[in-house]
């Protein structure tokens, strides 16, 4: 250390609180922080530098560039894709809450401990080992087209705010993605039930709370802040599983820009899908990190870490 | 004396191992009774079966009723919850509800299990925490809060119930020396409140100080149940005699 009054000639650096001149280890960690920056900074530029470069020289790059990032198409196609976002927004907020509900209920079956509700728990074990063991698209096919064809419902129905026709496939389809879906969530509401510590039932168990009030009032709701990361991981695959739905023939953002590429052989409208697709989820994302800081932040810590 | 509690031929094992063998023990009403021995001891244990949070092997747990009557408490297939809101109890690492405010720790118990209104339930707990100065803690989290604070909430927390008996498991042990105090001040208080107590703990002179009766446990048998005065100074068994004597020399009384 040889510099020991450029304090004032930095009046920026955010470790200071004052005029004095800057500690030894000030000093080394706003030298290290410049380096890491620099650092940074440039692999950065060398990694991005270097794939732009290969893509650019690439041979096949000026046919992929016309094929899939044609600009004018791009303008053009775009609306008419964004057009169908609705669609996709729609299937995913019908879906979600019942995926909720169902996956916690599967959870609450196989936490049972009482011997009479052994049905319960096979039930449930059987239920994720079934669905989370099919492929999402086959179980979209089986729901969708199977069960209409059953003709065990004619007519339409009416359940809270839905409403329509008992053998669309805009009732199925989001069936069979609430079926296949609560099968995941169930075991990610599961893991974080078994994570709340056992001093915890103790504890709710010791000032006379039941079995169900502790799980309502104590257990859940500190399980349910622990599965917010992972939850939130299983609805941004649900936002984009929505697309699934367009094998039953649902008009959405992906069949859309399908249907666009099929007219004019060219492929940008899918790239304006996967622009929207990501409009869409990174927002989700950035909104639960800010709830999990605001969470930690307010009591304390230990909960949500 | 009329007996609020009385444990009789309690066993208990986990898998092979043998942690209370025949227990048996009266703690009258208003009686304070600390449990001494060392880790393993079967402290604990007693206190988890007379809370029914471990179901005992054999013997009998009795609670008296209003009417003073002893009423078997340990009968397997009993619902435990009417017993258990009845005995309040206080974990060695407090147990708080991390996800809950203070007041609202202290008032789920009342307005889940007791049936009070918020407002009811809300007042007392307000009353009770100023009672151990945490008047200005009702709304923070317990992560907010220092281990003797905690502890203090955890106390409050299981008298929000109006417990006929408290069971305190080795309530300082997870606190620095200068934060042993202020708890055990809570306790003194109890006390001196005419509250039921039964204790586990490795602060002897404190033991000393409070309790109607010590019992010192080792290897889950109560060895010897004598008044402290007795107990402490004139131990009738050479394993007390031994177990004081290692107390002593770490300095603990």
């Amino acid at each position: 250390m040889t510099n020991h009054d450029t304090g004032a000639d930095h009046p920026s650096a955010p470790v200071r609180v004052s005029d004095q001149p800057l500690t030894r280890r000030q000093l080394w960690l706003r030298r290290k922080r410049r380096k890491a920056l620099l650092v940074a900074v440039t692999s950065t530029i060398v990694v991005f530098g270097a794939a732009i470069v290969l893509v650019n020289t690439s041979s096949g790059w000026p046919k992929v560039k016309t094929i899939f990032f044609n600009g004018e198409r791009f303008r053009e196609d775009f609306p008419e894709v964004l057009s169908y976002l609705w669609v996709d927004v729609k299937l995913f907020l019908q879906c979600a809450p019942f995926i909720l509900i169902w996956g916690l209920v599967i959870a609450l079956c196989r936490n049972t401990r009482n011997p009479a509700l052994f049905p319960l728990r096979a039930f449930a074990a059987i239920y994720t080992d079934f669905f989370r063991g099919v492929p999402i698209i086959l179980t979209i096919y089986l729901v969708g087209f199977g069960i209409p064809k059953l003709g065990l419902f004619t007519g339409e129905f009416h359940f809270l705010w839905f409403g329509g026709n008992w053998n669309s496939v805009y009732l199925w389809g989001p069936v069979a993605l609430v079926l296949a879906y609560s099968a995941y969530v169930a075991e990610v509401f599961r893991s974080g039930i078994d994570g709340v510590h056992e001093s915890q039932r103790a504890g709710a168990r010791s000032l006379g709370l039941s079995h169900t009030q502790t799980m309502r009032y104590v257990v859940l709701p500190q399980a349910a802040r622990r599965v917010i990361p992972p939850l939130m991981n299983d609805f941004l695959s649900l936002q984009k599983d929505v697309a699934l739905l367009s094998v039953l023939g649902i008009i959405e953002v992906f069949r859309r820009a399908t249907s666009i590429k099929d007219l004019t052989g060219n492929f940008t409208p899918l790239v304006a899908a996967a622009v929207i697709f990501l409009a869409l989820t990174i927002p989700e994302t950035r909104l639960v990190d800010w709830y999990t800081a605001r969470q930690r932040k307010r009591t304390g810590g230990s909960v949500v870490g | 004396m009329t007996a609020k509690l009385s444990i009789r031929n309690v066993r208990k094992s986990f898998d092979d191992k043998v942690v209370l063998d025949d227990v048996s023990l009266d703690v009258g009403e208003h009686d304070v009774v600390c449990l001494i021995g060392a880790s393993g001891s079967g402290k604990s244990t007693l206190l988890r079966c007379i809370n029914l949070l471990e179901p005992i092997d054999d013997g009998e747990i009795l609670l008296a009723d209003s009417n003073g009557v002893l009423v078997d408490i340990s009968e397997p297939g009993l619902d435990p919850d009417p017993v258990r809101r009845r005995i309040g109890m206080v974990f060695q690492s407090y147990n708080l509800f991390p996800h809950m405010s203070v007041q609202r720790n202290v008032t789920l118990g009342p307005t889940k299990v007791r049936g009070q209104s918020k407002a009811e339930a809300d007042a007392h707990a307000l009353d009770l925490l100023a009672r151990f100065g945490l008047a200005d803690k009702a709304g923070a989290y317990p992560d907010q809060l220092s281990g003797g604070q905690q502890q203090r909430v955890a106390i409050v927390r299981a008298l929000a119930m109006q417990p006929e008996l408290m069971l305190l498991d080795e309530v300082t042990a997870a606190l620095d020396p200068v934060l042993v105090g202020e708890v055990l001040n809570v306790i003194r208080d109890m006390r001196g409140q005419g509250m039921t107590m039964v204790l586990a703990t490795h602060e002897m002179g404190f033991a000393r100080e409070i309790s109607d009766l010590v019992c010192f446990l080792k290897d889950g048998v109560i060895l010897e149940a004598a008044p402290p005065g007795t107990l402490f100074t004139a131990p009738s068994q050479p394993e007390t005699a031994e177990f004081l004597q290692r107390v002593i020399a770490s300095g603990r009384l």
